[in-house]
């Protein structure tokens, strides 16, 4: 009997997921309580964890779709608030979604959502003190993006567009131009915030990312868009909150 | 005036809804409830999941934490429900360590919940309050008697609730939660679920006034999980709770 609980665990398990699975707890009417309860919990949790694609598909197909993942990818922990890692992924490969190329790109920006909601706190840069600075010492400044700052280019479909409306419950606009988008998400104090993010503000967050001198960052926003305005990409970025000051030393430079 | 919230829902680094509960924290005192540590898993803890809990209790230090007498973690997967298991010396061993693990990591005495029971597992060698009351003496965790739990239980597996508190070991009770149950859609009233979807049933108040009777004031909870009315009907429940605790404190302040 060392291992009873074990075996009664994974019989149990089994049968949850596995409606044909049959044994003295199976058999029981009571048994489909905790499937209904187990299956309901995962897919509640994946609609509220990914709302614009429930407002895109419908809250009926929604729900198969998300049924179907949890029977193939059940949660991995007890933190449901972070449920659906891959369904983004699921989403790209799943049949009956073909016709909605956008889907999966749309997951990815409500669960960059979700990061940036649930992420340490930190206090973003003030443009005021930045302004302050002479030329000459904001190349040699090192900023990072913001804990809860998150980024992302689509290639080929307009997913900010898509996902921007949908996310607050209202209609994508008819006259959405149908090519590549990027989406930035903020969250400087409680609120998330969102804005289009163009591919050299993506190449300057990324090169911030790494760790870089703010002239790298330039440079590398430079390289992707050769006359962009670099004090008007970095005045969105600040008034977004997406930036950090890693080191006291580097806050103020002498 | 308490509150008791699911931890899981407040295991984030940062973030409005840590703000939300520090807020709450610094008028009342709070009670973390943890829903998915799967205590009764034939394994051990899901020690990051365990670790951002400490980190929630370090920064709220809450009055109480508690969690449930049944699991949910198997092989890798984590199923949002509260399972039953047959309660035997075997799995006695592993919730004790389970629990001191627990304990130990949290720095603090914790409190375990009967859960509601819809099926019948015939392999137990153990009453429940007999296992509860064991495991307390074995870790030194308090309980927390889910009376509408009992309730719901009594009905669905056909044992006397009244019987089952009066069996329950009292010293050991920290809290008290109530909560409202509904039929099952499709089998009536032959099976009870602990829904928390509706208002206190009189009968659980019935059951719920024998217990503070016999073991005297304790910490007691209105759980509401869904349906939530407007807040003066859930003060409402919570002022009823009120009236009897003070009952049975006039009572006991009584000379017999």
């Amino acid at each position: 009997m060392s291992n009873s609980l074990a075996s009664f665990q994974s019989s149990f398990v089994k049968s949850l997921f596995d409606q044909d699975a049959e044994s003295t707890l199976t058999t029981q009417p009571a048994f489909a309580v905790y499937r209904n309860t187990v299956m309901s919990g995962c897919v509640d949790a994946l609609q509220a964890n990914f709302p614009s694609v429930a407002r895109l598909v419908g809250v009926d197909w929604f729900r198969a779709a998300a049924a179907t993942y949890a029977r193939a990818q059940p949660p991995r922990d007890g933190w449901l608030l972070m449920y659906g890692e891959t369904f983004a992924d699921f989403l790209a490969d799943f049949e009956p979604a073909h016709d909605l190329p956008y889907l999966a790109g749309v997951a990815r920006l409500d669960r960059l959502w979700i990061e940036a909601h649930t992420a340490e706190d930190a206090m973003a840069v003030d443009s005021g003190w930045l302004a302050s600075l002479l030329p000459e010492q904001l190349g040699g400044l090192r900023l990072r993006p913001h804990p809860a700052a998150r980024w992302r280019f689509f290639d080929g479909l307009p997913i900010y567009s898509i996902w921007a409306p949908n996310r607050v419950g209202t209609d994508a606009m008819d006259d959405i131009v149908w090519q590549g988008e990027g989406a930035l998400l903020t969250r400087p104090v409680d609120a998330v915030g969102w804005q289009a993010l163009d591919r050299s503000s993506g190449a300057f967050l990324d090169t911030c990312a790494e760790g870089r001198l703010l002239a790298e960052a330039a440079g590398a926003a430079l390289d992707v868009l050769p006359d962009v305005d670099i004090a008007a990409l970095l005045s969105r970025l600040l008034s977004a909150g997406a930036l950090i000051c890693p080191t006291s030393n580097e806050k103020r430079p002498a | 005036m308490w509150f008791e919230v699911h931890a899981e829902n407040y295991l984030v680094a940062g973030g409005p809804r840590l703000r939300l509960l520090e807020a709450i924290r610094a008028a009342h005192p709070l009670s973390l409830h943890g829903v998915s540590l799967s205590l009764a898993g034939n394994a051990p803890l899901d020690a990051a999941h365990l670790e951002r809990l400490a980190a929630l209790v370090r920064r709220v230090e809450p009055v109480l934490v508690s969690e449930h007498l049944a699991w949910s973690a198997w092989n890798g997967i984590n199923v949002p429900d509260l399972l039953p298991f047959p309660r035997s010396n075997d799995a006695m061993r592993r919730i004790a360590s389970n629990i001191d693990q627990m304990q130990s990591t949290l720095r603090r005495r914790v409190a375990i919940e009967n859960p509601s029971h819809y099926l019948r597992i015939d392999d137990h060698e153990w009453d429940e309050t007999e296992f509860l009351k064991e495991l307390a003496r074995r870790t030194g965790c308090g309980l927390l008697l889910d009376v509408n739990n009992v309730y719901v239980s009594s009905r669905n597996l056909g044992f006397d609730a009244l019987d089952y508190l009066d069996r329950f070991p009292a010293d050991s009770v920290m809290e008290i939660h109530l909560a409202g149950h509904t039929v099952d859609p499709a089998l009536g009233e032959t099976l009870l679920i602990d829904s928390h979807d509706a208002p206190i049933a009189p009968e659980v108040w019935g059951i719920y006034r024998h217990l503070v009777e016999r073991i005297g004031v304790r910490p007691t909870l209105v759980e509401r999980d869904g349906n939530v009315p407007a807040f003066d009907a859930l003060l409402g429940e919570c002022q009823m709770a009120t009236t009897e605790l003070l009952r049975v404190t006039e009572l006991s302040g009584q000379p017999s």
